[in-house]
């Protein structure tokens, strides 16, 4: 049973990190197309609930694709107890996520593995900047009054200003919730606009706070109001919202990636955020990118996964992996 | 593969199932099984076995004891000894027994999961997740019947012995369909797996066993098709339930007409998939994979057929296509696939043919660059367009992984493309806008109709087709009344030979003659000469001519089936209009109640008052349908899902009714009465002796609002019209009361569409008697129960 005659689509052309897709420079608002969009439910959840059996991954391919999960991890603080020290102290974890014995016993000690970026405040921009420096890891800003994001507009254009100018090479803003819930795609689409014009060369991700929209289709128009409006990443939640990330939510927004892409040849990243600790559960979110958009969509330029324990469990299945017997937390440093 | 390779190409490795317990099972028989007779395992008498292989690698996976005539009578004989103290357990006791196996099914399931992969070649995804929890929940709900069958089922008994013969696509769950309600109602069983899949019902057999089943109650014989004609034909078999492909259920049909055994048969299908440019195309696409790509598309009720709004065609196409190419074909136990082998190299080659052939009329075919493993039988997932309804793979199952797809332009043209089909099993309707997708749900001739879903199934829920996709539903209540038989038939006796009497002249005389009544035939709304013109006179019981009928033949059978398809307004009018027609017949023939009384007593010299007993009853019967017309409704099944299905009862459409000989008034009123309450057309042949009746009839029609084509009478010999109203193609059911040759007739003739047949064997009847000749029993037969799934949610 070992050699399964096991075939899938046609292996895809290896593919690293760091392509340089063009960016999303959004297109004019479609009001049509927002409005056509229509998601059911009951299919969704079917979609979701199916994967898990349709697709699996065990053993060595487990290992490779948990440490690629790790690879995309904006590891994240964003607590109101945040302080430079505890910011440093993740910085180093982004650069070291895992053991070096473990990544030498995988036969990846040879790789650069880092986390896909560190997510902080504003307040902690330029610390973090200054523990990676050289190391290639960006540093992603919350941004535009995180999380409700109600903070007056000017307000929110300087906070993204100051953080690009400390270096934030990503800023993470907040939607507006009440223009998806009223239905004023013209305000979502326009604020964002700004958003991203105030951003200049670093990337935006746009969190729809989906556990406040509520339904599926505002979801689904969000999504495609925020990439028509230069969103390079969209993402679910703050992580502060009662519910965050979900697989449901995730597959209407990689279907609406894939239809801005059907239309305008763009590529638009994913970001799922709060709510994914486990190694399985990554797994599926991983399965879902490679089925709804494909291969490319794998990599940290296209995927990232905002989570803060996440790292833990992941180590600890790998050292699992390795040695054959279950792990703990303690075995591994802390970030 | 190193990680470092995993790594860089992000590729899924190998995920497989062990399936070390199954091939222990396998060892511990030494891979070879008997058939399961009255709790233990016996070799076939005549020693012949036959192999069995695993579709994925055409390994041999066992020996099979081969059934012969010796083994399927000691089966009878044992369910047979079996069944009256099966019968007579509590209902309560059967409820544990059940209660147990679906326990026993849980314990097991894993096991079970594993040998199914094996033996019929389908994901584990699919055995695991779906089938055995699915057969698991059927053991359950049935449990559930038995412990209700004294009270929710008092006016009935169990069938008795009945013989099932099930197919090889879904060889546990097909098994759980037929044994759960056939066992919770009282029956016992012969059970004859399909020859390429026999070991699941094996091991069901056997874990029974161990789980307290007691001996005989159930039995499976194993063999090819000969043994499951053998059961067929078997005389002490009271019931034949069978699923499998509609030109065998065609055979059987033949093979048992006038045997008097209870039939359902689970036939085959050409279901369309209609994705209307209001869907969420994504979804729909999503549903094309569990239409077709499920079970590599070996499901009867497979969406076989896509009806793709034009608008939308190109988009849905061209992310189906995208879909296609992310689907994997692997080896039945990987964990990591969508679809695996196809159950035997004689499935392979048949899509194989037709395939070509639907490309050599014109298709265009689209298969995704996939490998698919080596060795063993595997066909890829595989997309027909630009196929025309001209094309064979238009309207043949394919039984394969073959999606075809077609383009409509508006609801209606849908609705006409989706029906215009031999079958009428499934229907899945994709749309965001409700009042449409219902609109089009409710006109689908279809068993079932999956809204914005497809190929759910839940023991809840009632499922079974129309048309030639077969009869009978299985699950839910409707599913129970399958495995039953009304208490109040039980003591009908075979009716006795008609005496005709010796034709005498009528004497003329020099007084004011009669004034001269010609009962012509009624037919759409309008009284109508017999096509041949020719007229068969009409004798007292004492041989005194008293009237002449036209001589209907096959021409008035056609003319009047014509009338009836255009009435179809009557289906769709509201039931308050069907009742208020039904109660105002019976005000008009209360009216003229004194005229029909001594018309039956010239006809049949009743005495008066048995005469105006009859007139009496007629009146309470229609009125008694005019009741029933708005209360014979549907109910709300509540499947394990966010929705609903609506068990929706739907007239059979044109119906013809074969009159009794007895009770010329009541006994065509009994029979025409419950057709039309609840929406059916009828040609209606009345009482070959004593037409006259039903013919003075058509006034009380004309008087009564009733619309052209809604009832038809057509009057002749029974038999000869029946043998028409039988061959019929455009007849959808027919209902016959004669002599048991009638029956045999009927049941016999009615293959070519497989329309439903209700016939009493030649057994009489007594009209007078509610409980035997009203009510439910009979609506049950007017109407086919639709099942409308519809999910819901925001």
């Amino acid at each position: 049973m070992e050699e399964l005659a096991v075939r899938g689509a046609a292996a895809a052309p290896p593919v690293g990190a760091g392509h340089n897709w063009p960016r999303n420079d959004g297109v004019d608002l479609d009001l049509g197309w927002v409005l056509d969009q229509r998601v059911n439910l009951s299919a969704a959840e079917r979609r979701v609930a199916t994967l898990p059996g349709r697709r699996t991954v065990k053993k060595d391919a487990q290992a490779a694709w948990l440490l690629k999960a790790v690879t995309c991890i904006d590891l994240t603080t964003l607590n109101g107890d945040d302080t430079t020290e505890r910011v440093k102290r993740l910085c180093a974890k982004a650069r070291h996520p895992i053991r070096p014995d473990l990544l030498d016993a995988l036969g990846m000690g040879d790789r650069d593995i880092t986390t896909g970026a560190v997510c902080v405040y504003h307040r902690f921009v330029s610390t973090a900047v200054e523990a990676l420096e050289g190391s290639g890891i960006p540093v992603a800003a919350v941004s535009t009054g995180f999380p409700a994001g109600l903070v007056p507009h000017d307000i929110k254009l300087r906070e993204i200003e100051a953080s690009v100018a400390d270096g934030a090479r990503e800023i993470d803003i907040v939607i507006t919730r009440e223009h998806v819930l009223t239905g004023n795609w013209q305000a979502l689409y326009d604020e964002m606009r700004d958003f991203r014009a105030a951003c200049g060369d670093a990337h935006v991700k746009a969190i729809l706070a989906t556990g406040d929209l509520k339904t599926l289709r505002n979801v689904a128009r969000a999504s495609l109001v925020s990439m028509m409006a230069g969103a390079d990443f969209i993402k679910t939640s703050t992580g502060k919202e009662g519910v965050n990330a979900t697989l449901l939510v995730t597959l209407v927004m990689l279907r609406m990636i894939r239809a801005y892409q059907e239309r305008t040849g763009i590529k638009v990243g994913y970001k799922p955020a709060g709510g994914i600790s486990a190694a399985k559960d990554v797994l599926n979110y991983q399965f879902l990118m490679k089925e709804e958009l494909g291969r490319e969509w794998l990599e940290p330029d296209l995927f990232r996964i905002g989570a803060s324990s996440l790292l833990a469990d992941i180590e600890r299945q790998l050292e699992h992996h390795v040695s054959g017997a279950y792990s703990a937390l303690n075995r591994h440093p802390i970030g | 593969m190193s990680v470092a390779r995993f790594f860089d190409e992000m590729s899924y490795g190998p995920a497989p199932e062990a399936d070390t317990e199954a091939r222990q099972w396998l060892a511990r028989h030494d891979g070879e099984f008997g058939h399961f007779i009255n709790g233990a395992f016996v070799a076939a008498a005549s020693g012949k076995t036959f192999d069995s292989f695993e579709p994925a690698t055409g390994a041999l996976i066992a020996r099979v004891a081969l059934g012969g005539s010796e083994d399927v009578n000691a089966a009878v004989l044992a369910a047979r000894k079996a069944q009256a103290p099966w019968a007579k357990l509590p209902g309560h006791a059967r409820a544990r027994h059940l209660y147990a196996l679906a326990r026993m099914i849980q314990r097991h399931a894993r096991l079970i999961a594993v040998v199914e992969a094996l033996d019929n070649g389908k994901p584990i995804r699919e055995t695991r997740d779906i089938d055995i929890p699915l057969a698991a929940r059927h053991f359950y709900h049935h449990a559930g019947w038995a412990q209700l069958q004294e009270t929710e089922f008092a006016d009935h008994v169990p069938v008795g012995v009945v013989g099932q013969v099930i197919p090889w696509n879904f060889p546990f769950l097909m098994l759980a369909w037929k044994v759960a309600p056939a066992l919770a109602l009282g029956n016992t069983v012969i059970l004859k797996p399909a020859e390429f899949t026999p070991l699941t019902a094996l091991l069901f057999a056997e874990l029974a066993s161990a789980a307290g089943l007691s001996p005989g109650v159930l039995n499976v014989v194993t063999g090819e098709g000969e043994t499951g004609a053998l059961i067929v034909e078997h005389e002490d078999i009271d019931k034949i339930a069978f699923t499998g492909s509609t030109e065998v259920g065609r055979l059987i049909r033949e093979k048992t007409a006038g045997s008097g055994k209870s039939l359902t048969l689970e036939l085959g299908g050409k279901s369309p998939f209609i994705v209307f440019d209001d869907a969420d195309i994504d979804a729909a696409v999503e549903g094309v994979v569990d239409a077709i790509w499920f079970n590599q598309g070996q499901v009867c009720c497979a969406g076989s057929r896509l009806l793709v709004q034009e608008g939308v065609a190109p988009l849905f196409h061209e992310r189906l296509k995208r879909r296609m190419a992310t689907l994997r074909v692997g080896h039945p136990l990987d964990k990591a696939i969508d679809m695996a082998a196809i159950v035997a190299p004689v499935q392979l080659q048949r899509i194989e043919t037709l395939v070509a052939k639907g490309v050599s009329e014109g298709a265009s075919m689209h298969q995704p660059r996939i490998e698919l493993p080596k060795g063993g039988s595997f066909y890829p997932p595989t997309l027909l367009t630009d196929v025309q309804p001209t094309s064979v793979v238009a309207t043949e199952e394919i039984f394969g992984p073959v999606a075809v797809s077609m383009t409509f332009r508006t609801p209606e043209e849908a609705i006409q493309l989706a029906n215009h089909s031999r079958y009428g099993l499934a229907a899945s309707v994709w749309s965001e806008t409700i009042g449409l997708a219902l609109h089009v749900a409710a006109k689908l001739a279809a068993g079932v109709v999956w809204v914005n879903a497809t190929n759910l199934f839940d023991a809840s829920s009632g499922f079974g087709g129309k048309r030639e996709s077969g009869f009978g539903r299985e699950g839910g209540k409707e599913g129970c009344y399958e495995y039953l038989k009304p208490k109040a038939w039980l003591g009908r006796k075979l009716r006795p030979e008609p005496v005709r009497a010796a034709p005498r002249p009528a004497a003329g005389d020099f007084g004011l003659p009669a004034l001269d009544r010609t009962a012509k035939l009624f037919i759409g709304g309008k009284q109508a000469r017999p096509d041949g013109n020719y007229s068969r006179p009409i004798l007292s019981p004492k041989g005194k001519p008293i009237g002449d009928v036209g001589e209907g033949n096959r021409k008035d059978i056609r003319n009047a089936v014509v009338a009836a398809r255009a009435a179809s307004a009557w289906g769709s009018a509201t039931a308050h209009n069907r009742a208020q027609i039904l109660y105002y017949i019976a005000e008009n023939l209360s009216a003229r109640a004194a005229e029909f009384a001594d018309r039956i007593v010239a006809m049949t010299g009743a005495s008066a008052a048995g005469a105006k007993a009859e007139i009496e009853a007629s009146i309470a019967r229609l009125f008694s349908y005019g009741a029933w017309a708005d209360k014979y409704e549907g109910t709300v099944h509540q499947p394990p899902l966010r929705g609903v299905a609506l068990a929706m009862p739907e007239p059979q459409g044109v119906v013809g009714v074969i009159c009794p000989p007895e009770a010329p008034l009541l006994g065509f009123i009994s029979l025409v009465a419950p057709l039309i309450a609840v929406g059916n057309r009828v040609i209606a042949v009345p009482s070959e002796p004593h037409p006259l009746a039903a013919t003075d009839f058509y006034s009380v029609l004309e008087t009564s609002d009733v619309p052209a084509g809604v009832v038809n009478i057509v009057t002749g010999s029974a038999m000869e019209l029946a043998r028409t109203l039988a061959a019929h193609n455009d007849v959808d059911a027919l209902w016959a009361f004669g002599s048991s040759e009638l029956s045999t007739l009927v049941e016999r003739l009615s293959t070519g569409n497989l329309k439903r047949t209700f016939v009493d064997y030649g057994k009489a009847t007594d009209w007078m008697d509610r409980s035997a000749a009203e009510g439910p029993a009979f609506l049950r037969r007017a109407v086919d129960v639709k099942n409308i799934w519809i999910p819901y949610g925001e």
